[in-house]
């Protein structure tokens, strides 16, 4: 009975979709201001309907309602309430509709916190929004139905599959496509944006919110993703440039392009253009993500084949959406005037030089994920493109970047002085230089690369702190004048400031990465083993039960100079269900370094091979992502986004204090 | 100019789109994987024989064009394809010889027990070495060598009717197999 | 979402029996211990060819073990690491090194993005040069004329 409710709710739901997609456009055209209205009264009902239709299929999962195909297939009833509530996002169908449930969100928020919004821009906007809903609704509806019944249930599931049994897997879609999804405003902004005919600093006002919102969820997404493939897969990597953590970088990429492209519109109301291709290509990169990793293009094409219609659907979709808006962009895109002036040393200079280099990036990885599949469509040579690929070619065009970011800020509009910010960073490059010939002679016959990425962490945060001390004029003026500063910085500015610190933070992270140590050994019980300054010793084995399966768990005693420091236990676990083990590792860290142990299997005289890592400041890496989300997080609560505060200082441009 | 640059946007991604449109196609399977030894010399080998003794080795099978499928007792597929192979080896035909793969000899002669033996002989690659010398991926898969000993075809995965019937009877019929 | 990138086409999970084992197990490692450098570096840039952009080096599949074997035996019988390399990919093609080789095929892939930001920075400094430029429109012949006859009075 749910379960028909929720199917229902949903067909409901792509009724007033309708609706929404197409009446407030045609207010706003025809200035019906009552017409207009409909959009928010639909974008509410709309996000109702959804949220009943997922509370319906949630319901399915905790009382393990197995007449319905989709449980029967990723649930089982000795599955921890967690994964349970998470299985309904692990699938094809449930993760759809989560999709729209948050696209729906996402309208039910726009609607709500437009009141200061012109009412046709507000209009269009929540149409285009509606027109995303009613396709993603028909694809759910005719090719990917959650709430299809079995004709005869079976007494249990199929169970998940154990490897996404996992706290950090059960949150990570949702966080990734509130990102993705979340860029659809900034896309239905961009969309209205051509119909009208119009952009200006009032539009990269409203538009930059969002953005930054769910940029802010896409990092944490992402990191969330690379942190657990950190600590299952056993030998410590986090990530692998594979085609599905790709398909989640390049919106990410492109995001960060447009948040930055997005100042310069709101700032200086040039750069309109690019800005709307970036808005546009930003959701198509999203879209592309979702589905085309969903479907199993980029990783198995065959999976995706098999279902021509839902295959032939998702084309159509992509057609629409990416080909509709870019088509209209060539159209109007022209006929956009472009603002003001600037030299190529200023702040918009050096954010056209992110953009480029952003863009070219998130290029590398697109061609590098998608050309070896290109190629072979059409009869080339099969090829594999892996991270040695990606290290010849995205990561020196970062390189710039990042050393850019710390002279960037200290650059002013219209026309910049590049030795004077040069001059004021001395110390920071002072710094940094003497950090990385330490590291250098402390490594001496190490990776040279690394001492050198280190070496940009510590520029790039000295440059940030140097940015702040100067905008606060620390030390050139009395110190409580200077506090009185800090306080009232705009929380723009310290969200900018946190996020480049959390760039430098995750630079470190990743440079550190190669100076990680490894060892891996046959151990019996009792036997040991050495790691840097460390002795592991595999002091007992024992089985233990779990509530969906059984595990060899391993006492690692790690003792340093002959104490004791700490007791691991990693395991090996069995899920009988699936016949199929998974490991299980042990992490004890900090800021410092981890240590990772992971269990292999034992051999016939019973003895456990053990991996064991040494991994300095590796942890710093999902730090900075969450110290980059952070900054976007305080950046995001900054007076002048919030509701009214546009309206009541009227144009962007009237607003002197510049956060970026 | 300005109207020109703001088309190249679509137009890149029509071209992304015709891509997508190709690999929907039914029949297009990317998981399709050449072999990197086509028309090359098969790699040597010389295997203890799993049957009477009769050992297996690449130069022996000179002269006529035959047909190595590399199988094992633990492989699902290759139960799913054996019934085929049985066929085409009752045609009387087509030399079938097997390679038995990472596989313990008391198991191959069980399943060849249970379903019957097509092969006309059969190589023990206990260690999978032969194997890898092919390029095999996993099992089951079977190669072509023409008279010559060259390989000229490989099929991965179980072989199905559509491929003995489409490719690999008209590949031997090329290669002058009586 | 990495999960679902992992398994390979379906009949690659089947034909492989679920692999347990961790990458580069203790028994397979050279006495040598800058040989067996050498032979990580190698296989790092191999990929495993039944998993998802994994090398052979972090791989726990059969076939990755098979070819860390092959890697290190030629490493050992004196091969150069190219000579290593190449044992693999006479076997299994191009498609087994992670990082393909530059050739005319794989130029837009390895020369795209430079191209492309060489492209941008062309773009972006014609855009600037130009703006100033647009800036005054020049006068119609109706100003010019008016404009001549003020100067005139004036003159």
């Amino acid at each position: 009975m749910i379960v028909e409710l929720g199917h229902f709710c949903l067909i409901l739901a792509l009724c007033v979709a309708c609706i929404q997609a197409t009446v407030p456009l045609v207010g706003a055209s025809r200035r019906h201001i009552g017409w207009m209205d409909t959009g928010r009264t639909c974008a509410f009902a709309v996000f109702a309907l959804i949220a009943m239709a997922m509370a319906a299929l949630m319901h399915a999962y905790v009382t393990s309602d197995f007449s319905v195909v989709n449980v029967i297939e990723n649930s089982h009833t000795d599955k921890p309430l967690l994964y349970k509530i998470s299985g309904v996002w692990g699938n094809h169908e449930g993760s759809m509709l989560l999709w729209v449930f948050m696209l729906s969100l996402c309208a039910a928020a726009v609607a709500l916190f437009s009141d200061n919004l012109p009412p046709p821009l507000r209009a269009r906007v929540l149409s285009v929004q509606g027109m995303i809903g009613v396709g993603f609704l028909l694809f759910i509806l005719f090719t990917s139905n959650p709430f299809l019944r079995a004709p005869n249930p079976p007494a249990n599931g199929h169970g998940l599959n154990p490897v996404l049994q996992d706290p950090g897997l059960a949150f990570h879609p949702p966080f990734l496509y509130l990102g993705y999804v979340g860029f659809s405003v900034a896309f239905a902004f961009a969309v209205a944006a051509l119909i009208e005919g119009k952009v200006d600093a009032a539009w990269a006002r409203w538009v930059r919110p969002w953005t930054l919102a769910s940029w802010c969820a896409l990092t944490v997404g992402i990191a969330m993703g690379s942190w657990w493939a950190y600590y299952t897969l056993g030998w410590g990597g986090w990530w692998f440039w594979d085609p599905v953590e790709n398909a989640s970088f390049m919106p990410w990429l492109a995001g960060t392009a447009l948040i930055h492209s997005s100042i310069v519109v709101e700032k200086r109301d040039t750069l309109k253009t690019w800005t709307i291709l970036l808005a546009i290509v930003t959701f198509s990169l999203s879209l592309v993500g979702t589905f085309l990793v969903r479907s199993g293009v980029l990783t198995s094409v065959h999976a995706f084949a098999t279902d021509p219609a839902r295959g032939t659907f998702i084309l159509l979709l992509l057609l629409v959406a990416i080909g509709g808006s870019l088509a209209l962009y060539a159209f109007r895109a022209p006929k956009l005037q472009g603002g003001g002036l600037f030299a190529p040393v200023s702040r918009e200079g050096s954010l056209v030089l992110n953009n480029l280099l952003l863009s070219c990036g998130c290029a590398t990885v697109f061609l590098g994920t998608l050309y070896p599949l290109f190629l072979d469509a059409m009869n080339g040579p099969k090829l594999s493109v892996g991270y040695p690929f990606f290290d010849r070619t995205f990561v020196p065009l970062m390189v710039p970047m990042i050393v850019a970011v710390g002279i960037g800020p200290m650059l002013a509009w219209k026309r910049g002085d590049l030795l004077g910010a040069l001059q004021r960073l001395s110390v920071a490059f002072a710094v940094s230089l003497i950090a990385g010939l330490i590291l250098f002679y402390m490594t001496y016959g190490g990776p040279v690369l690394a001492v050198l990425g280190i070496a940009i962490a510590v520029w790039l945060a000295g440059a940030v702190i140097t940015e702040w001390a100067d905008r606060i004029r620390l030390f050139r003026m009395p110190l409580a004048d200077s506090v009185r500063r800090a306080v009232n910085l705009p929380r723009a500015a310290y969200g900018m400031s946190a996020a480049h610190f959390g760039l430098a933070v995750f630079v470190a992270g990743v440079s550190a990465s190669a100076f990680s140590q490894e060892a891996i050994e046959v151990l019996p019980v009792g036997g040991s083993m050495r790691l840097a300054a460390f002795e592991i010793r595999l002091q007992a084995m024992d089985k233990v039960p779990g509530p969906n399966f059984s595990a060899d768990r391993a006492t690692i005693v790690i003792s340093k100079a002959g104490e004791t420091v700490a007791t691991m236990y990693p395991e090996r676990r069995f899920f009988p269900l699936q016949k199929q083990t998974t490991g299980e590792t042990a992490i004890r860290g900090g800021l410092v370094a981890d240590l990772y142990l992971a269990l292999g299997e034992a051999d016939a005289a019973g003895h456990w091979t053990v991996r064991a890592y040494w991994k300095p400041i590796v942890s710093w890496i999902w730090l900075g992502c969450l110290i980059m989300a952070g900054g976007g997080l305080i950046s995001l609560s900054d007076r002048r986004w919030r509701v009214g505060a546009a309206a009541r200082s009227g144009r962007g441009a009237a607003v002197p204090a510049a956060g970026e | 100019m300005r109207r020109v640059i703001a088309l190249v946007p679509v137009a890149l991604f029509l071209v992304l789109a015709a891509y997508f449109f190709v690999v929907l196609q039914p029949g297009y399977d990317p998981h399709a994987l050449p072999s990197a030894m086509i028309d090359k010399e098969a790699p040597a080998f010389d295997l203890p024989g799993l049957r009477d003794g009769k050992a297996l080795a690449r130069d022996t099978l000179r002269g006529q064009p035959a047909v190595i499928n590399f199988f094992a007792s633990w492989c699902v597929p290759c139960r799913q394809e054996h019934p085929l192979l049985m066929r085409l080896a009752a045609t009387g035909k087509v030399a079938v010889y097997g390679i038995a793969y990472k596989d313990k000899p008391e198991d191959s002669t069980r399943l060849l027990d249970q379903m019957g033996d097509p092969y006309r002989a059969i190589g023990i690659d206990r260690l999978g070495r032969t194997g890898l010398d092919f390029g095999v991926y996993g099992v089951p898969e079977t190669y072509v060598l023409d008279a010559a000993g060259h390989i000229r075809k490989r099929f991965v995965g179980p072989l199905t009717p559509a491929d003995i019937e489409k490719e690999l009877l008209p590949l031997l019929r090329t290669l002058g197999g009586s | 979402m990495r999960v679902l990138g992992r398994p390979v086409a379906a009949f690659l999970l089947i034909v492989w029996s679920v692999a347990t084992a961790l990458a580069v197990e203790p028994a397979e490692r050279l006495p040598d211990p800058a040989m067996e450098a050498r032979a990580r570096a190698v296989s790092a840039e191999l990929r495993c060819l039944v998993c998802q952009n994994e090398s052979i080096d972090e791989s726990h599949a059969d076939l990755a073990h098979d070819i860390r074997v092959l890697v290190r035996e030629r490493l050992s019988a004196g091969d150069t690491d190219a000579q290593a390399t190449a044992a693999v990919v006479s076997r299994y093609g191009d498609f087994v090194l992670l990082r393909p080789p530059v050739k005319p095929a794989t130029w837009v892939l390895w020369f795209g993005p430079v191209g492309l930001l060489a492209l941008g920075l062309i773009g972006s400094f014609l855009w600037l040069r130009r703006r100033p430029g647009i800036g005054p429109t020049p006068l119609t012949v109706a100003e010019q004329q008016q404009l001549d006859r003020l100067l005139r009075e004036d003159g």
